[in-house]
């Protein structure tokens, strides 16, 4: 890939993830937002403030630290926000207070040329309607980052071809997206956005004009491909569901503040309030649930000839072994083999019927 | 009561004397200056004539070859083809062959110029508001005002001939095109656009491989509202000395010579459906193929 990027010294293979912290970020709409920031900070809403002076606070108060090489996912229905927080990160959307650090770099900072090498190098985007040039073809689409940074057509082609393959489009390179069902365009835009070899992975709603199935296939490669691209991934969702599988960080937004962030775990066990709480109830918590979340510390009196299950395990793969064994309580163990703790078939139901109150 | 029924107007003296003022200054404008500005419209003068000559002097069976070549490779239909040849014969059994050679020339020249000039207004008007304010209005007003309003001084300064001509053929005809040009790429898909910038595209690289290609299809049919209009103006511009078919219809009116006047504006409807249906075929096989094959 081209030394387009020296100036500002990204690496050019593989990059894998970098750090993102948002800290004290404000987002007003409307004109001379400066004015209202200083209300807002003392605690006016967000009806108060389109009541009185007409504007729509779009972000409140956001402090994230987003771990490198992992899936951040920002979950919130429409209107919390969230899409407008993502912009924010390659700067699609002026902030009106706060300060974005990718990497000891302030991206609110940045001036136009820098912010432009920014986008082109450090972030590549995943669009909730695919954003694909409806008059290239397949290929020419995935080679358009590489395109932008003047990277030698015929090495752009090679890096193009590697991505097209990986996500499952080999033998559609000269198709145009209009020709392709909504899955394989979403594909083309992550094979785009991977060609990019950006360390930042930004993915707004990305699936969620996809069918269910479809949707689950998608997701099923992402996982597979993050095990070893290790991106820093912030990935926008509506769907709890989608949330619960991806993300190894959650953080929910509604009317642009945070309500809760963690793993699925606590959401999952210990929802902030009730709003997660009426989000949480319809979930299948079996299948996101973890054994490590609801084990028991080790009895003493163990024998050593029980059944192992490692960290990680969901509730439901357990259930389902230990319905099928002759026990009635397995070992959990980490990934080294030492046993941790230990749970019953009793526990579990219990975690599971924790929801319904 | 007499001042409710009769406006009041300007002192008929003032009114002279503004007219006297403005008819005085582009009177001495055009004697100062009218020979330099007549002079350095020379090239297109010479441009013009060429694009005649090749037109009437070229040998029939040529013409209608190379046209419907070009109607093929626009089209690629052969209804359109045959239209093409059809029409061009029927002209030229009619006796209107030079006639119809000059004028296609001259929509022709008039065309590319609009195109040349027009799209890149239509970026201008696009992109600076300001501008673009100031420029809305020239051109309502450049398509509401009466052509012969602007063929006086037009007249004036380059005399009557084929330059005057063109110009009042390209004022009149260019409009469609430049607003086109701007609409095309205010429609142009907002998540595109926003993929473009995710990207790092420079302003120039999201012109030109964003938003122009898939302004493509719209500015096409603003070229073919061009050439539709550039045609309707041949009997105006006749008045100014372009030779061609208008000038047939304006004898026609002249002399109440009704077959004459008939065979004339069908030989002027027939190259407008030969233009309008090649333009046109072209404008869709590039919004099918989304513009790339073409590229």
């Amino acid at each position: 890939m081209a030394g387009a990027c020296r100036n500002i010294g990204v690496p050019l293979m593989n990059s894998s993830g970098a750090k993102i912290e948002i800290r004290d970020l404000y987002k007003i709409f409307g004109p001379t937002p400066d004015r209202y920031v200083e209300a807002v900070r003392n605690g006016m809403s967000k009806s108060e403030l389109a009541a009185k002076h007409n504007r729509i606070l779009g972000l409140n108060d956001i402090n994230i630290e987003m771990p490198a090489g992992k899936i951040q996912v920002v979950m919130g229905l429409s209107g919390s926000g969230k899409s407008t927080l993502i912009r924010h990160i390659n700067r699609l959307i002026e902030p009106t207070s706060g300060s974005i650090i990718v990497d000891g770099q302030n991206v609110l900072d940045m001036k136009e040329l820098e912010l432009r090498e920014f986008r082109r190098n450090k972030t590549a985007m995943v669009f909730q309607r695919f954003g694909l040039l409806p008059h290239r073809t397949v290929m020419d689409n995935v080679i358009f980052g590489l395109e932008i940074r003047s990277v030698e057509r015929s090495k752009a082609r090679d890096v193009a071809m590697r991505w097209i393959d990986r996500v499952g489009l080999r033998g559609f390179e000269q198709r145009y997206p209009h020709e392709l069902s909504g899955g394989m365009q979403q594909r083309v835009g992550l094979a785009r956005a991977l060609s990019n070899d950006a360390s930042i992975l930004l993915m707004d709603e990305a699936y969620s004009a996809l069918d269910p199935l479809i949707r689950t296939d998608m997701q099923t490669m992402l996982l597979e491909l993050q095990t070893e691209l290790k991106k820093t991934i912030v990935f926008i969702t509506h769907d709890l569901d989608e949330a619960l599988r991806l993300g190894d960080r959650i953080v929910i937004l509604r009317d642009g503040s945070i309500v809760q962030q963690g793993d699925s775990q606590d959401i999952l066990l210990r929802p902030a309030d009730n709003y997660i709480r009426r989000f949480v109830k319809d979930v299948n918590r079996a299948r996101f649930l973890k054994v490590e979340a609801v084990m028991s510390p080790l009895s003493s009196s163990e024998p050593k000839s029980l059944v192992r299950i490692t960290l990680g395990t969901t509730l439901e793969a357990a259930a389902k072994n230990l319905a099928n064994s002759d026990r009635d309580t397995f070992l959990v163990a980490g990934y080294d083999g030492r046993p941790l703790g230990e749970i019953s078939l009793r526990q579990i139901t219990a975690a599971l019927s924790a929801s319904d109150e | 009561m007499d001042w409710l029924f009769r406006f009041p107007q300007l002192d008929p003296e003032v009114l002279l004397a503004i007219k006297r003022y403005v008819d005085g200054s582009l009177r001495a404008f055009t004697r100062a200056y009218g020979a330099a500005i007549e002079s350095s419209f020379f090239p297109l003068q010479r441009i013009l004539t060429f694009f005649e000559n090749v037109a009437t002097g070229a040998p029939w069976p040529i013409v209608i070859i190379v046209l419907a070549t070009i109607a093929w490779l626009c089209a690629r239909s052969r209804a359109v083809v045959l239209s093409v040849i059809g029409v061009l014969i029927a002209i030229g059994l009619f006796g209107l062959w030079q006639e119809a050679m000059k004028t296609i020339s001259l929509v022709f020249a008039a065309t590319i110029f609009a195109i040349a000039i027009g799209i890149p207004l239509g970026i201008i008007l696009n992109r600076f508001r300001r501008v673009g304010a100031v420029m809305q209005a020239i051109l309502d007003i450049m398509q509401t005002m009466p052509p012969f309003v602007y063929l006086i001084p037009v007249v004036m300064l380059l005399g009557i001939g084929r330059v005057p001509g063109f110009i009042a053929v390209v004022i009149y005809a260019i409009p469609p095109i430049i607003r086109l040009t701007d609409l095309g790429i205010r429609l142009v898909d907002k998540e595109v656009l926003e993929a473009a910038d995710a990207y790092g595209c420079s302003r120039q690289q999201k012109l030109w491989k964003v938003q122009l290609p898939l302004a493509l299809p719209t500015i096409m049919a603003g070229i073919n509202q061009t050439i539709m209009m550039a045609l309707s103006m041949v009997v105006i511009a006749s008045m100014i000395g372009v030779q061609g078919l208008g000038l047939n219809v304006l004898q026609a009116i002249a002399n109440q010579y009704f077959t004459q006047g008939i065979f004339n504006g069908f030989a002027i409807v027939g190259i407008a459906i030969i233009f309008d249906r090649i333009s046109q075929a072209y404008g869709r096989r590039m919004q099918k193929h989304r513009g790339s094959a073409d590229e």
